[in-house]
């Protein structure tokens, strides 16, 4: 086997695709609810029993349509999305004593269906005076940058990276999710007559007074920053990565380079997909640690069961606090990690927002070898990107907006998805666009009289 | 163990279970087959002058994703020689003398080769004829097959014919594309004919194919109109079943055909009135091997009510059907919706606003346009993730029934798909039964 084909076998879909008759008789089984539980579960309001319908009746192309039309990115949701606790969670089928209707692979289905045909989406009728700049790539940009071109707007996607996509592109495990899939969600927005401006240069006084001359709405959707640092001694040795350069890195070049017993600190869904993916890359041993207990962990429960059914191993109130290399020198290019020293945790009483707080058990400290550790607890936010944007208001580290119109405390900038709600779902940050692209659209014309 | 025996017309059987003529009954192997596999008789595939077939032959209707809901044929009787036929009637006879073996026949409207024809299969062992006077497509282009069986004269001279030399109880199958079958079941008897076999297919195109424009089944690019049949005629077949069984002047048993695939619809024909029943659809779907749950069902199911015998309960829900002028009026049921059933699919509701009399509602919204815009506000910000409860509706959701107004139609308890969740429950409305007729009367 080639390393392309190792590769690609390691990371074989798991949620392969269904066959034709499959799509039909699942299609089958949705009662085709009235105000249905699934769509209003459904942060973008797919009409999902109306797309269910169309595969049912021989329409996919239809289908497709009525996903797009509310979701842009509608092959990347059907993905990634947790629809265990979004539209399937929902679905009235669970009590009915029954399975929900596989949503998100019949939607997956007729994504399949739209992108191999080829089809492109209607452009706008008439061009509207306008222009509007989304800093960053990725899914809020994405679907609000479509929808204001659909209406005729001028819109323009800057990114500091080579391809666009943001997280779909770079940071979504494999195989959920393929940098190819992503792009090809992209190139649906381009062929709309949104222009790219990628491996841009994006913060700086001067470039953001440039783009306030030439644009007159910018949207945010800037995402989050890079993975927060540990804080611990040990960070900087090279067999340090943190989850998402790991993730993005693997991705990128169809492998990376993985230890033998490899150490990841944290247990968020990223921290599962670097787990995961580190023993697909060839890792022997892949330990979880984290400082709380498994009730408090915040990745999902279908997520938690596929790293333990892949044999990620978990410690559970656990907390590094140094990492220790062969030399202790960062500098030298021969220096690896060895082993990742940990103290016990306890869970004391709770906080005032009623959550038990970790504490140190004085004296627990033991050494946990490995060769790699990879760092996953959360993204730290742009804060020096945003504190550039004059008149911005931050709450809570995160970009303050009015939740309808996705409007900044500065009228001429709008925001979404993870800059603003601090990280969640493909499916929340194409909402959010899609809901700033409404708030802009008001804004341009009221602009116009 | 309820006793299945059957007597109809003079043709014994050990079950009501008998195969209709068409494929499964083509050939004496077959029949065998039937037999061992439990069917209690057979109407041979009609017997005749053979004849050339063309390919392809069926088609179907499927229904949400099921399979032949409907089947429709353009095969014509039997393409094998009379006397093959004869011999293997007569093998199986041997081989198995308590079951009944019925021969189908269909031959030119001549007097000599009816006569010729009924003493040929007699002299084989058939234990009873069965006259085909019902199919729809190509022999009746031969003035055969429901050419006959639409004109009354016609069928009832051929029984007249076949009565002429008939040792053995002559049944008419009847033609169900016919304004009144009950005529032509009539002229069956003032013919001589013993008993009747109803229904035959209804003519029918099943579809047309959306790249090829050619209706189905398409034979080298045309098609020809056929017989429909299977699980979608039952209901016309039970309504005809019923005319006959409930007409004085007709006054014939039947054997009762169309849509019958498991002891459930056996036991409706009976219970309008059918002394034997016939299955083809369903044997061509699944084989032979459908009986068995058929008796051991139907057996079940006297057991459960106390049924000794068919009799016990041949024709019981007769005197039940009546004609629209005799209902009362006063009547009343409503829908209950009991919302610990609930799943929340909305249905009866859209169902009641959309197809009915707009008496369910969901609370807080005026109408169902108000009822999706609000739902579409609540998504104007991004919500926070909460747990969803799978095991309970939420209480918004579960329609509620304005009594007033419902008018007790069914169409929510029908499109419900959680058993038991809507029931339609009597009211008492204070009222002496009256029924239209009465209030005619009246005035």
């Amino acid at each position: 086997m080639t390393n392309e084909q190792q590769f690609a076998a390691s990371f074989a879909e798991i949620h392969p695709p269904l066959g034709r008759r499959e799509a039909l008789v699942e299609a089958n089984r949705c009662l085709y609810c009235f105000d249905a539980p699934c769509t209003n579960a459904c942060p973008t309001h797919i009409d999902v029993p109306g797309f269910i319908k169309k595969i049912a009746s021989g329409n996919p192309g239809g289908s497709a349509m009525t996903i797009l039309n509310a979701n842009i990115l509608g092959l990347s949701c059907a993905r990634v999305c947790p629809v265990e606790v979004l539209c399937e969670g929902a679905c009235v089928m669970h009590r009915y004593n029954q399975r929900p209707i596989e949503i998100g692979r019949l939607q997956r289905h007729a994504m399949d269906h739209f992108y191999g045909t080829g089809r492109r989406l209607p452009t706008a009728a008439a061009a509207k005076p306008g222009r509007v700049a989304c800093i960053g790539a990725g899914p809020a940009s994405l679907a609000c940058a479509a929808m204001l071109r659909q209406l005729g707007f001028a819109v323009t996607i800057f990114d500091s990276r080579a391809l666009a996509g943001g997280l779909n592109t770079y940071g979504v495990a494999e195989y959920k999710l393929r940098p190819s899939d992503s792009l090809q969600e992209v190139e649906l927005v381009r062929a709309l007559g949104v222009e790219f401006t990628l491996s841009a240069e994006i913060g700086g006084e001067l470039r953001i007074k440039e783009m306030e001359e030439q644009f007159d709405i910018v949207f945010l959707g800037v995402g989050l920053g890079r993975t927060q640092p540990l804080g611990i001694p040990g960070e900087g040795l090279p067999g340090v990565v943190d989850a998402l350069r790991f993730i993005a890195d693997y991705k990128m070049h169809r492998g990376a380079p993985v230890g033998r017993r490899v150490v990841v600190i944290g247990a968020g869904n990223t921290a599962i997909d670097a787990a995961t993916a580190a023993l697909r890359l060839g890792g022997e041993e892949v330990h979880l640690l984290y400082r709380r207990s498994e009730t408090e962990m915040p990745a999902f429960e279908f997520e938690y069961d596929l790293a333990k059914k892949e044999g990620v191993s978990f410690h559970w109130l656990t907390q590094p606090v140094a990492i220790h290399g062969s030399i202790q020198s960062p500098t030298k290019d021969n220096a690896a990690v060895e082993s990742v020293e940990c103290v016990r945790m306890e869970l004391g009483p709770p906080d005032r927002r009623g959550r038990r707080q970790p504490q140190q058990v004085p004296g627990s400290n033991f050494r946990l070898a490995c060769d790699m550790v990879i760092p996953s607890i959360g993204q730290s936010r742009l804060l020096d990107f945003l504190s550039q944007v004059r008149d911005i208001r931050l709450a809570g580290g995160g970009v303050e907006v009015d939740p309808a119109t996705g409007q900044t405390s500065n009228p001429r900038y709008f925001a979404g998805g993870d800059c603003v709600n601090g990280g969640r779902e493909v499916v929340d940050a194409v909402a959010e666009g899609k809901r700033a692209a409404a708030g802009i659209a008001r804004s341009l014309e009221a602009m116009r009289g | 163990m309820a006793d299945l025996t059957t007597r109809f017309a003079g043709i014994e059987s050990p079950n009501p279970f008998w195969l209709a003529s068409g494929p499964p009954s083509n050939c004496g192997d077959q029949v065998a087959r039937a037999f061992d596999a439990g069917w209690g008789g057979a109407v041979w595939k009609t017997i005749g002058e053979p004849i050339v077939n063309v390919s392809s032959r069926y088609s179907s209707v499927d229904w949400n994703g099921l399979r032949m809901m409907g089947l429709n044929n353009i095969e014509l009787i039997t393409d094998r020689p009379i006397e093959t036929n004869l011999r293997e009637i007569a093998e199986v006879k041997k081989r198995y003398p308590k079951h009944a073996v019925i021969a189908s026949l269909m031959v030119e409207s001549r007097r000599e080769s009816w006569h010729a024809i009924v003493r040929r299969t007699e002299d084989a062992g058939a234990d009873g004829l069965e006259l085909n006077f019902g199919c729809p497509h190509g022999m009746s282009e031969r003035g055969m097959g429901s050419a006959v069986g639409q004109v009354p004269e016609y069928a009832k001279l051929i029984a007249e014919w076949v009565k002429e030399v008939a040792r053995t109880p002559v049944l008419v199958k009847l033609t169900p594309n016919v304004a009144d079958i009950r005529t032509i079941a009539r002229a069956a008897k003032l013919g001589g004919a013993d008993g009747l076999s109803a229904i035959n297919t209804l003519n029918s195109i099943t579809g047309v194919d959306l790249d090829t424009f050619t209706p189905r089944p398409d034979v080298g690019g045309q098609s020809s109109h056929g017989g429909y049949c299977g699980p979608a005629v039952k209901p016309i077949a039970l309504h005809m079943v019923q005319q006959l069984a409930g007409d004085a002047q007709c006054g014939l048993p039947i054997s009762g055909i169309g849509g019958i695939s498991s002891w459930r619809e056996a036991a409706e024909f009976l219970l309008l009135g059918c002394h034997s029943l016939q299955v083809c659809t369903a044997v061509m779907h699944y084989g032979y091997r459908i009986v068995e749950d058929m008796a051991e069902g139907l057996s079940n199911w006297m057991d459960e009510k106390g049924f000794r015998t068919l009799d016990d309960f041949r024709g019981l829900s007769l005197a039940r059907v009546t004609e629209w002028k005799d209902l009362d009026l006063n009547y009343k049921i409503v829908a209950r919706i009991h919302p610990e059933l609930c799943i929340g699919c909305g249905l009866c509701y859209i169902a009641c606003w959309d197809g009915a009399h707009q008496c369910i509602h969901i609370e807080g919204a005026g109408t169902p346009e108000q009822l999706l815009a609000q739902s579409r506000a609540r998504l104007a910000q991004t919500p926070a993730v909460v747990a969803v409860d799978t095991a309970r509706t939420p209480a918004a959701r579960i329609p509620k029934v304005d009594e007033q107004e419902c008018v007790g139609c069914n169409l929510c308890w029908l499109v419900c798909p959680v058993e038991n969740c809507i029931t339609m429950d009597r009211v008492d409305t204070g009222l002496a039964a009256e029924s239209w007729a009465q209030r005619g009367a009246g005035l």
